[in-house]
Parts: C-alpha cells; structure tokens; sequence
C-alpha cells in the first residue's frame, strides 16, 4: 500500500482520535496543574428569615481582575498531584517517621482518600476479572454440552446481567440484600444472626461489590469463550479421545490451549473495565466502606456544591496512569508471543 | 357546525378567560420568564402558579430538576443567561453569589414587593440579593403511642431520647428505637452540622476560611452520633432521610429527626401507614450538652434573579415570581411547605419547624467555602462512626481535607 492511499484510509480516524482522545486528554491534563485563583475575603452581614450574622464573603472585584489577568487558574504545577486528596507526599512521609510498627503505617496510608480508593479499585480488579473469565469459561462450557433446543434461550439468559445498566443492577441488588430483602433476610435465617448486614461490614461491602462485578461482567467471557469453542477443530478433539484422553484431560490438554489467546484478549478488556467500577458504589451507597478512583472524579464534580475540577482532573491522569502500569504485564505478553510467531518481526 | 363552533367557544371561553385574568393579574406586559429549580413538590406550587402569568407577550418556562445544584453556576454564566430565575436555598445561593451571577433586587422589591415581610429579604451588607418564601428543618417526629404506654415524656433533649431509646429497647417493643439519615455522604455531615450548631459550635475562625471543629465540641457531636447508633439498625451508614420516611412508616424505628419538609408524608391520614401517622408526635429538634439551642440547621428556600439578562426579564421574572408566591397561594397549600409568606395560617403540621425555628434553632451557615467543609466532613467521618479511629483523629481527617480542597478552589494559601 503506498503512503498516499494508507494516509487518505487513515486520516478519518486520525481525526476522529485527535478530536475525541487527545483534545480531551490533553486539556485535562492542563486543567490539573491549575488550581482556583486566590479569593479575597471580605466580613459582611448577612441577614435573612433566621436573623442577622457576620459572615465571610468574596471580594468580587479582585477575584474577577485575576480571572481576566489568567482565565486558566493559578498555575500549581505538580501541587494538586502531591496534595493529601491524591498521592499525599507529606503526608505519606509524616506517617512514615511516626509510626512504629508496619501496621501503623498501612492502615494510617488506608486513611488517605486517594490510597483508600486506589485499595479497593485494585482490589476489585484481581478479584473481579478472574474470577468473572471462570465463571464465564464454566458457562460457556456447560451452555456447549446442553441440547440445542434450549440453547438460544440459555444463552439469552446468562446474557441478562450483562444487559443490565450497572446503576439498575447494583440498586436491585441493594434492595434485595436490605435486612429486610430476600437476600438479606435469607442469609440472616442461614447464619441465623438477626444481626448480620451486608451493608454495614467493610469486609462485606466489599465481598458484595465484588461478587455483583462478577456477575455483571461473567457474560462477557461467556460468549467470547462460547465463541472459540466453536472454533475447536474437531479431529484434534477426535484424536484425542482416540489416544484415550478423559473428558478432563481433553479440557486441559485441547480447550484451554487453543482458547488462550482469547484469554490474554479478556483479560485487557475486563481489567479496563473493572478499574473504572464506579455505578455499583452509587447504587450500593457503599462510600463508607468501598470508594474507587473514578467514584472520587465524580465526587470531586458532582458530590457537592463546589467543583474540584483541578482535583478530579489529577485524579484522572493519575487513573491513567494507573491503568498503563496494570496493562504492562499483558501488553509485554502479547508483544512476546508476537514476536515469537514472527521473528523478522513483519507484520503480515 | 357553526352551532358546534359556537359551542366550543363557549365552553373554551371561561378556560381562555381564566388564564388572561392570570396573566392581567401578574400586570407583566412582556419579557420571558426563565426558571431554574430544584424539583421538589413545594417549589412547584409556587411556580405553578408564576406559570399562570404566561400570555402572548409573556413567556415562561421551568426547569424542574434535582441536577440543579451541578449546572446553575454555568447556566447563569453565560450572557444571557439562559435562566432569568434561580430557585435558591442556603447552601445554593452561596456558589451563586461567589460567581458574581445575582442581580441586586431593592429596586425590585421597592416596586413590586408590597407584600414582602422584611425578613423574608436575604441581604448581604444591606444589599437583597435573594427572596426567601419557605423555611425547613428537621425536627421530632415520635412514636406517641408507644411514649405514653411506656410512661415517658416526650423528650426534649439528645440525653432524653437516648434514655428513651434505651427504655423502649429494654421492653422489647423495638430493637432499633432509633434511626437517622446518616448516609455516608452529604447526610452524615448534615448531622454533624445539625449537633454542632446545637452546641453553639463556629465551623471557622472569625473572618477566614480556617476551619475550626476539631475542639471539644466536635469531639462531643461526634460521641452523641456514635452514642445513637447503638439504638439504629445496623446499615445506619446507608440511610438517608427517604429510608428514614420508610423505617418509621413500616413501624420499625420509634423516634426520628426528619425534615419538615416531609411532614405530610409522615401525618398523612391516607398515607402508607395511618395508625403511625395518627400517633405521630412532632416536637422540635432536641438540644444537647445543656444548651438550649435545638440541634437543627434552619434553611429558606427563594429565588434569586440572574445578573445577565435583560432588565425587561428581570422585572417579568421578578413579578411572575411575587404572583407565585402570594398569600392565597400559601393559604390554599398550607401543608405544602412551612411558608414565610405574609398572611400565612399555619397548620398544626407546620409547628415542628416554626417552634423550632422560634426556640433559637441556628441557620445553616452562608458562606463561600461551607460546601467545602461539608463535603469533607461526610466523607471524612465515616471511618470514626464505625470505630476504625478516635473522634480527634476524624476531626483532624476532616479539617485536613477541607484544607486541602480549600485551596484548590482558592480559599485558603
């Protein structure tokens, strides 16, 4: 292909990228190394139907004069970065000279919002992608074995969670492990412990949030793993069975390798997916005891009055980051077993 | 079909009637009316009626919703703003006002604001700024039945409803006797406001935005919340103000401090539940520590007029806003909200937030950075309230976060 036609097929796309990845991005990561400028403060009183009060007010005219003298903000560089609601440098050094033991210190660096949320979103992560890819692999397996008959309406059932919006899933499923829900009180009768709470436990929050990520995400594995089954080439099955492989070692020996490159595809799709969990800790209203780096973003610009955008913009680049460290290892796989197949190294 | 013609007209002919009689009683001879609000029914009465001013020289239109709060900074921005009006309460206005958005109204008031009671104007060093019509807070809302068969007086204060609690538990008539909207979140900082004010606390330095809760008052709000949650049902931290409604409507919690604004809901004969609502007490919120000041913030709800946009919308907006909060408005609605209007009958429904307004309840503090601490204080508190850390250390978590975003957003160096 010459350069000229490779440049008019990609040059769409190019834009389309420039326009809605790096112009974004790009602005976001200028947004985060500025912070609001400065506000003078003024006493005034201030009355209404409660009676008359001193209160602090802004000093409109010097605010608006340093608005106009730079609309971005001030700069601050890296400060918003370091600051105790992101990567917390003082903080984390303080906790470090004071502490005495190595629990100290863990469950002192736990108390930092960003560390705090960055726990349980790598938490979730480990535990939610492999556990969803297994789930999905045994559904696939099973929805293979069953009589064609009722296969469409299996599959369009183990569909279904997937289909759910998140924020629905998450709320329906919070009513439902409420003391009073079918779960909720199911699982009192069965510990009997009229006391036991899915919501109020940290440990059980976060047991919960997990076990609804795995099956809001397992129908994904399903049906790319539903699909490479279909792939499997019969003879080797075949020949197999004629060498005597029991039905296990056929699973172990023809299935799983043949579907691992689907595997290494799942696993940087879902571990994408799952580090963003945000909707369930809306609808579970589990900030108590689970936060996750995209919930703080959005905290940051719609969880109050006031919009942190320095804040949440940090936070974002930070997420980014973030996502490229956990991405490594799978990316150097595939890069490997590129280059294995292909020494010269041609893409072809 | 000319007499079906006819007929049509005459049936049509009150209906058209009827609204240009509304629109010749607002008296607007033209301008758009363009409304921001909060959706919540009682603010809907009102603009219901600010909606009967449409004619064909006026325009009104209403934006009803509860994403308010996240776009009326940016909506007013703009020049012309594209609301006229903003539905404000007291921590909205602030965010307004910081922005330079709100257009001075004495000029209005002096025109067309005969039937306003001075202190429904909101003045900032002696400038109105906004027009307040409804009050709220939270208050009492009691089992009565069981009260008086266990022979306890009605509490008063935190110490009375936490002996109370403890008297009605014993007796196995509830396990939970208690619940309040604790979510993590803006309720839980809702609740440390509520108590802190009750104990006469100052969230900040005189004249700066350096917080100043981490003394012995706010280790003393914080002992009280963790006191009452013995008495709550487990997932207190989840709990909002409309799961409290649910609780105490089902019959599984005995006494609570909801808001006022919900009282219908709570006492409504027809309701979900109407032997509880029949044995419903409501008495003001309780006080705490000795002091006498009930443990309850006071909001307004009002309006306020946008800076940009054109004096001609300004005035109609202003206008159609006073004809939707006239008296008769109050008067036919009298449950609808506790009104601040002039002329207003209030029903027995409104007693829990006018007494606690007029046993010296403290209103929610106005100003620029209070948004700040109290996002901080909901999300810094929970790990004390499930007892990961003392009262001091959330204290200092909560004044080291409000620092923090403080000075992102410019408040602090």
């Amino acid at each position: 292909m010459t350069h000229r036609s490779f440049f008019s097929f990609m040059l769409p796309s190019l834009l389309a990228m420039f326009l809605f990845i790096v112009l974004p991005t790009g602005s976001i990561i200028v947004q985060s190394f500025y912070t609001e400028h400065g506000k003078a403060l003024s006493l005034a009183e201030n009355c209404g139907p409660f009676g008359c009060e001193q209160t602090t007010h802004i000093d409109l005219a010097i605010t608006e004069e340093l608005r106009e003298e730079a609309p971005l903000g001030k700069f601050n560089g890296l400060g918003t970065y370091l600051d105790r609601a992101h990567l917390a440098v003082d903080e984390i050094s303080k906790i470090f000279e004071e502490s005495e033991s190595a629990g100290e210190v863990v469950s002192r660096i736990y108390n930092l919002p960003f560390y705090k949320a960055l726990s349980f979103t790598i938490a979730y992560t480990f535990f939610a992608t492999p556990l969803a890819m297994m789930v999905g692999f045994l559904v696939a397996m099973a929805v293979n074995n069953i009589p064609k008959k009722i296969k469409g309406p299996v599959i369009f059932l183990s569909l279904l969670p997937y289909i759910v919006t998140p924020l629905i899933g998450s709320l329906t499923l919070f009513w439902m492990i409420n003391s009073n829900g079918i779960i909720g009180a199911t699982l009192q009768f069965i510990f009997n412990d009229p006391d036991l709470s899915l919501k109020a436990s940290p440990v059980l929050t976060w047991v919960t949030l997990i076990v609804y990520g795995i099956w809001h995400m397992a129908p994904f594995p399903f049906v790319v793993y539903y699909a490479g089954l279909q792939t499997i080439p019969q003879d080797t099955m075949e020949s197999a069975m004629i060498d005597g492989a029991s039905k296990w070692e056929r699973i172990r020996y023809v299935v799983i390798p043949h579907l691992f490159p689907l595997t290494t595809f799942l696993a940087l799709v879902l571990m994408m997916d799952n580090f963003r969990i945000f909707e369930p800790i809306v609808g579970f209203s589990a900030e108590a005891n689970a936060t996750s780096l995209s919930w703080s973003i959005y905290n940051d610009l719609n969880g109050q009055v006031d919009k942190l955008y320095g804040s949440a913009a940090s936070t974002s680049v930070l997420t980014v980051i973030c996502v490229v460290i956990l991405l490594i290892p799978v990316l150097l796989r595939t890069w490997r077993s590129f280059k294995q197949k292909n020494p010269d190294g041609s893409a072809s | 079909m000319t007499r079906l013609c006819a007929l049509a007209t005459v049936c049509l002919l009150p209906l058209i009637c009827a609204s240009n009689f509304a629109a010749a009683e607002c008296g607007i001879e033209s301008g758009s009316v363009r409304v921001l609000s909060n959706d919540i029914d009682s603010l809907g009465v009102v603009l219901n009626e600010a909606r009967q001013c449409v004619s064909d020289t006026v325009n009104v239109r209403i934006n009803r919703t509860t994403e308010h709060k996240s776009i009326q900074v940016s909506a007013l921005a703009i020049d012309p703003a594209i609301y006229s009006v903003a539905m404000v309460s007291t921590n909205t206005l602030p965010p307004l006002l910081s922005a330079g958005l709100v257009r001075p109204l004495d000029e209005y008031v002096e025109k067309y604001g005969q039937d306003l009671k001075p202190d429904q104007l909101i003045k900032i060093d002696g400038k109105t700024v906004a027009i307040a019509f409804m009050a709220n807070s939270q208050h009492l809302f009691m089992r009565g039945d069981i009260l008086s068969d266990l022979g306890i007086p009605p509490p008063k204060t935190y110490q009375e409803v936490l002996n109370a609690a403890r008297t009605i538990k014993e007796a196995g008539i509830m396990k939970y006797p208690l619940a309040a909207a604790y979510e993590a979140g803006w309720y839980l900082g809702n609740e440390f406001v509520n108590n802190y004010l009750g104990l006469g606390g100052q969230f900040f330095e005189p004249g700066s935005a350096e917080p100043s809760i981490n003394n012995p008052k706010g280790v003393q709000v914080l002992q009280l919340m963790k006191e009452m949650t013995e008495y709550m049902p487990p997932e207190y931290l989840t709990l909002t103000a409309d799961d409290l409604k649910k609780l105490y409507l089902d019959g599984k919690v005995a006494i609570i401090n909801q808001w006022g604004s919900m009282v219908n809901s709570h006492l409504d004969p027809n309701g979900a539940a109407p032997e509880i609502s029949d044995a419903t007490l409501i008495a003001p919120a309780p006080t705490l520590g000795g002091y006498d000041i009930p443990a309850a913030a006071l909001w307004w709800d009002g309006f306020t007029i946008a800076k940009n946009v054109s004096d001609e919308d300004a005035e109609a907006s202003f206008r159609a806003m006073m004809y939707g909060m006239r008296s008769s408005v109050a008067n036919e609605h009298p449950n609808a909200a506790t009104w601040l209007i002039k002329g207003y009958q209030a029903p027995e429904g409104a007693k829990g937030v006018l007494d606690t307004i007029s046993s010296g309840g403290r209103p929610y503090p106005m100003n620029p950075f209070m948004g700040i601490m109290h996002a901080a204080l909901g999300s810094e508190l929970t790990d004390f309230m499930q007892g990961r850390e003392s009262a001091e250390q959330a204290l200092a978590d909560v004044e080291a976060a409000y620092r923090t975003s403080a000075r992102a957003s410019g408040f602090l160096d």
